[in-house]
């Protein structure tokens, strides 16, 4: 699981079935000083976060358990909005 | 398993029902000499006793989370399941 900065969003008409209806963002990995880290990625949204907030992220198999239905071909899930962090 | 050392803590009102009443930790992964190596991730403190500072052992394969914290569904992939008194090598 990582930090990420919402940067925008993806509007897909025609997806997987099962991704009806669920928020595509784009989102740039952070690392704990919240510097980026790697390249930018498109995760999907659970939390309702928006452009310019920091949240955090699961991926791989688990970022499809995280929705529903879960056996969606999804890698990356937004799963938290970020309140603060004391590093 | 790998052993990291715990940067800090994150706070988070809004998230996934999954990650309720759960403790997040930023941790650093380290090396045999507890050197920083590689990138800092998050993980779930199921140790519910470490804190910024400690040395701990954190699992990274969601199958285990799962076993341990009892629930099939759970979108949790770093846990911290120990708090490392001492390395020898």
């Amino acid at each position: 699981m990582y930090l990420g900065r919402v940067l925008g969003t993806v509007v897909c008409e025609r997806k997987y079935e099962g991704l009806e209806g669920k928020r595509l963002l784009v989102v740039q990995p952070l690392d704990h000083q919240q510097e980026p880290m790697g390249s930018p990625e498109v995760a999907v949204d659970t939390v309702s976060a928006g452009p310019g907030e920091l949240v955090y992220l699961v991926g791989s198999r688990e970022a499809a358990l995280a929705l529903d239905p879960w056996f969606v071909p999804v890698d990356a899930a937004i799963v938290g909005i970020v309140d603060s962090v004391d590093v | 398993m790998i052993l990291c050392r715990v940067l800090g803590t994150i706070t988070a009102t809004i998230k996934h029902p999954a990650f309720a009443g759960r403790k997040l930790m930023v941790v650093q992964p380290l090396d045999e000499h507890q050197q920083p190596q590689g990138k800092s991730f998050i993980a779930v403190d199921h140790s519910s006793s470490a804190g910024p500072g400690d040395v701990v052992l954190v699992m990274r394969e969601g199958n285990g989370v799962r076993q341990i914290l009892g629930d099939k569904m759970l979108p949790i992939r770093s846990l911290i399941v120990g708090v490392v008194d001492e390395v020898d090598v």
